[in-house]
């Protein structure tokens, strides 16, 4: 395969806090429509890699390559801009807003000061977001506001607000934590439709959830690489039983 | 005259000799403004940099450790006279007490439920220091006072026949080097300091692990404002005192702390003394006001490009 | 047509009449139970209060405190104080012959400048010999140095309390600038004997009816600028930024854009109160632009509520006011009393005056409606917004 065929290349990247280096050389390719699930104990630097990719830090070596853009020179808006999304491991979303607003919000229109000065809630604008509302089993719930939802809510809510603005590439920090059976259920759907379109770069902890929805899984310990691969094959790697699996 | 850089312009009048002789004595008049930057901001380093609380009544419990020194002199020179050589020493340990016990009170009454809201805590805080001048103007009078020092304070110390340096500027220098050193030593090596620094850090964690994180947090502000009030018993050896002393030297306290980098005692303890001898290096070749701005602006400038202070850590998030 | 007009203005109901009882306030009871003199002090107060205004947008909902709002309130003050004296000066230079020409070395210099043996009008004094461009300026010059300062801290997330602190160290360069250029800036006096504006007497009761109408219409006018802003998205991305700075950052805004937005316009607010200020009082002086005004400025906005513009007026208002009566009445004990009203209204009442009216205002009007049986009351009580 050739770099193109690649949303998402990193290569060396490493990033220490203070001699520790939380990410070690790790290099990492995500393939166009790809679900790309990373697991790893405890400390092994996946939220950190996330924030490296979406710009929160910024590494102390290696590249990162999305669909041409090097984003470890380029600002946290600009990445988005470009078409990366992020979602996080505790749900981020404004508390103070309703469901419609915290969507409208996410809206990629009126991103200068002039333009959400002038922003108008037009017909494009609420078709999408009762479009996106309805995806994300939200649409009876479009008045009340962000912070009675239940905590799987806010997690799909927060998933609406990357859709929202048609990204290339998400990456979700968790995206089941804290979800019943059957949000999980629900949620692996919702995951399933969304990477047609676009590629997934996913944190995840519970296997059996990873081994429904990953096409790719990479293993991370201690900040560097361990295994990559399909699931079967990771499942029947002597290295990943012994740092991960196995316990 | 002109083509020259202005700053290289205040140089030309003066020889290679000269120049060196003015940047020694200049020097010397440095130290003693940074032991003064620096026993005013350790307190705050404690009650801003570590609790991150806003205190703009700072300045009054400096001034209420001076009132307290100034107080003491005046009833050892009336009764008993023969002590006066000695009696500073427990001034500084009274005015100590008196700013301590004024701290543990407004954290109780106060600041102790401002913890969620930093900013508020000035505005509390602000509205504490009008309460307290005013009291100090009441009790006091609005004129100023002065502390009657003992013989060995007074006078200058000479090496050589170049060089004298003021007995009292030396104190303040030897006081600030002590007042810092137990504060490491407390913040740092001490069980105490320990539950101090993990109360900031996480303070759920260090309820749920055992410790009394109120307590923690009224004797931490309360020590910051005794730290305070020594720095006031300290400065009556080289001023005296108005109601509203302390407030001239509240924004040059902030500035040192937040320079230094919020949290590092360190940080504070490098932040004063560069600024002092900028200060007043600069303070020879131009007017006092205007070195004043041009070490300001240096400050903003800095702050800009680094805004988490001098010394600060790389930290995972 | 009407209602459609005010629900875009203020959002809802009772905002609008919030907003309607301040402007008949202002407009119609002051006038009619003060004399000049009182009103003039309004109309002092009133220029302060646009210092408020502006924090309400940029603390209030953009969460940045600052501690140097006395600075931009000076600029306008300055620039308007600057236009105002080369005109007193011109005039003095036609009146030749008085003893105070003779007095004067230079003609048509400012009295101050000619004490400080400058010979020659400034270049930075230039602009001001225009009204049109003064006027130009004292919307401009704020807005610039609160773009610089906006640039170089947002850009760089410098924030919250170090935010505070370095608009309070730029309050005092400014200070120290202002008293030590004196041949510039009139020194620790200021700029004073302020007389004519374009010709026309400030001094006179007719003047000053005028310039108080003119402040309460642009106070007014502020609060209306202010309220369509809040209400447009930028509005809701200001209180978004300020609670979740790093969501709004990872929805692919520019946060800091927003912050150097609403900044510059809260400086650009508090340097027309300060133009106005000069046209109302006559003078200008460092005094008024230092550290401690600044602080009181803040003071107005939490004591009105930090998130009423309406409430920042009134918050203006009660404070001068209350400064004012009880250091004449209490001059002993009245710092005490302010003191304590802002240790109490800090902890008990963070909303400020305007929470205290949301919160009890309703059981009043409840109470009120029980007490009285006509159906008139019962009518107003709903319009007023209690269902």
């Amino acid at each position: 395969m050739t770099l193109k065929d690649f949303v998402l290349s990193i290569e060396g990247l490493t990033v220490s806090f203070d001699g520790f280096k939380a990410v070690n050389d790790v290099s990492l390719y995500v393939e166009q429509g790809a679900l790309h699930v990373v697991i790893g104990p405890n400390g092994a630097g996946k939220t950190t890699l996330l924030d490296l990719i979406c710009g929160k830090t910024r590494p102390t070596a290696g590249s990162i390559n999305f669909l041409g853009h090097e984003l470890t020179q380029m600002p946290e808006q600009k990445i988005v801009q470009a078409g990366v999304g992020r979602k996080f491991q505790t749900p981020s979303i404004y508390p103070a807003l309703t469901v419609f607003e915290n969507l409208e919000i996410s809206f990629p229109r009126g991103r200068s000061v002039f333009g959400a000065l002038t922003f108008k809630r037009d017909k494009a604008v609420m078709e999408r977001v009762h479009d996106i509302a309805d995806m994300i089993f939200l649409k009876d719930q479009l008045d009340t506001l962000g912070e009675v939802l239940s905590h799987g809510q806010k997690q799909w809510l927060e998933i609406g607000m990357l859709l929202i603005a048609d990204p290339e590439l998400l990456l979700l920090d968790e995206p089941v934590a804290g979800m019943s059976v059957d949000e999980r259920q629900q949620t692996g759907d919702l995951l399933n439709k969304i990477c047609k379109e676009r590629s997934v770069l996913i944190i995840e902890h519970d296997m059996n959830f990873v081994r429904e929805i990953a096409h790719r899984v990479t293993v991370l310990h201690q900040g560097a690489v361990l295994a990559e691969g399909s699931m079967e094959h990771i499942e029947t790697n002597e290295k990943v039983i012994e740092v991960y699996l196995g316990h | 005259m002109s083509g020259t850089l202005f700053f290289l312009d205040i140089f030309k009048d003066y020889s290679s000799d000269e120049l060196s002789s003015i940047f020694v004595m200049q020097g010397f008049s440095g130290i003693s403004l940074f032991s003064v930057f620096l026993l005013m901001a350790l307190g705050l380093a404690i009650i801003f940099g570590q609790m991150k609380v806003i205190n703009m009544a700072h300045g009054e419990f400096l001034t209420a450790g001076a009132y307290t020194t100034v107080l003491l002199s005046d009833l050892v020179t009336k009764y008993i006279p023969a002590a006066l050589p000695y009696y500073f020493f427990i001034a500084i340990m009274m005015a100590f007490f008196v700013a301590f016990i004024l701290g543990y009170i407004v954290e109780k009454l106060i600041v102790s439920y401002l913890y969620e809201r930093p900013l508020d805590t000035l505005l509390a805080t602000w509205g504490v220091s009008m309460v307290m001048q005013q009291s100090f103007r009441l009790i006091f009078g609005a004129r100023e006072d002065s502390a009657t020092m003992p013989e060995w304070l007074m006078g200058s110390w000479s090496p050589t026949e170049s060089i004298s340096i003021p007995i009292n500027g030396l104190f303040l220098l030897l006081m600030s080097i002590l007042m810092t050193t137990i504060v490491l030593l407390l913040m740092y090596r001490s069980r105490w300091g320990l539950r101090v620094r993990a109360t900031v850090q996480n303070r759920e964690m260090s309820t749920a692990v055992g410790i009394n994180s109120k307590k923690v947090d009224r004797w931490t502000f309360a020590l910051g404002c005794g730290l305070a009030g020594i720095a006031g018993a300290a400065f009556t050896t080289i001023g005296s005192v108005s109601p509203s002393a302390g407030s001239l030297y509240i924004v040059d306290t902030f500035i040192v702390v937040v320079f230094g980098g919020a949290g590092s005692i360190i940080g504070t303890i490098l932040s004063a003394f560069g600024i002092a001898q900028a200060q007043s290096i600069l303070e020879f070749f131009l007017t006092g006001v205007l070195a004043k701005v041009f070490v300001l602006l240096a400050i903003v400038g800095i702050l800009m490009i680094r805004p988490q202070g001098i010394v600060a850590n790389k930290v995972r998030q | 047509m009407n209602t459609l007009l005010n629900n875009k203005l203020t959002g809802n109901k009772d905002q609008t009449v919030s907003f309607l009882i301040l402007a008949a306030v202002l407009f119609v009871f002051f006038p009619l139970i003060f004399d000049i003199f009182r009103l003039n002090m309004v109309a002092k107060y009133l220029s302060l209060s646009f210092a408020a205004v502006g924090l309400v947008l940029c603390w209030g909902y953009g969460g940045i405190l600052s501690l140097g709002q006395g600075v931009f309130w000076g600029l306008g003050g300055y620039a308007m104080a600057a236009f105002l004296k080369l005109e007193a000066a011109a005039n003095i230079a036609k009146e030749a012959g008085s003893d105070q020409i003779k007095a004067l070395s230079t003609i048509g210099l400012p009295d101050f400048m000619d004490w400080n043996q400058i010979t020659e009008l400034p270049y930075i004094w230039y602009p001001f010999k225009s009204f049109p461009i003064t006027m130009v300026m004292i919307l401009v010059l704020p807005g610039i140095v609160a773009y610089i300062i906006g640039v170089a801290m947002f850009k760089r997330r410098v924030s919250g309390v170090y935010f505070a602190i370095i608009t309070q160290a730029l309050c005092w360069i400014m200070e120290i600038l202002f008293v030590t250029r004196q041949g510039w800036t009139g020194g620790i006096n200021g700029i004073t004997d302020l007389r004519t504006c374009l010709g026309w007497d400030i001094r006179t009761d007719s003047a000053q009816y005028i310039l108080y109408f003119l402040t309460v219409a642009l106070v007014l006018g502020m609060i209306i600028v202010g309220k369509l802003i809040l209400q447009s998205k930028l509005g809701r991305l200001l209180v978004a930024t300020r609670d979740m700075e790093n969501r709004v950052r990872f929805s692919g805004y520019d946060a800091a854009d927003f912050k150097i937005f609403i900044f510059c316009l809260s400086g650009v607010i508090s340097s027309i109160g300060g133009a106005m200020f000069a046209l109302n009082v006559g003078f200008m002086s460092p005094k008024l632009v230092t550290i401690e005004p600044s602080i009181y400025m803040v003071i107005f906005c939490a004591f009105g509520g930090r998130l009423s513009l309406v409430g920042a007026v009134y918050g203006t208002l009660i404070v001068c006011f209350g400064r004012t009566f009880f250091s004449e009445l209490f001059p002993e004990s009245w710092m005490f009393l302010m003191g304590t009203t802002f240790v109490l209204i800090t902890m008990v009442f963070p909303r400020g005056v305007a929470g205290i009216v949301e919160d009890y205002g309703p059981r009043l009007l409840a109470l009120f409606r029980k007490r009285s049986a006509g159906a008139e009351d019962l009518r107003i009580v709903k319009q007023a917004g209690v269902s």
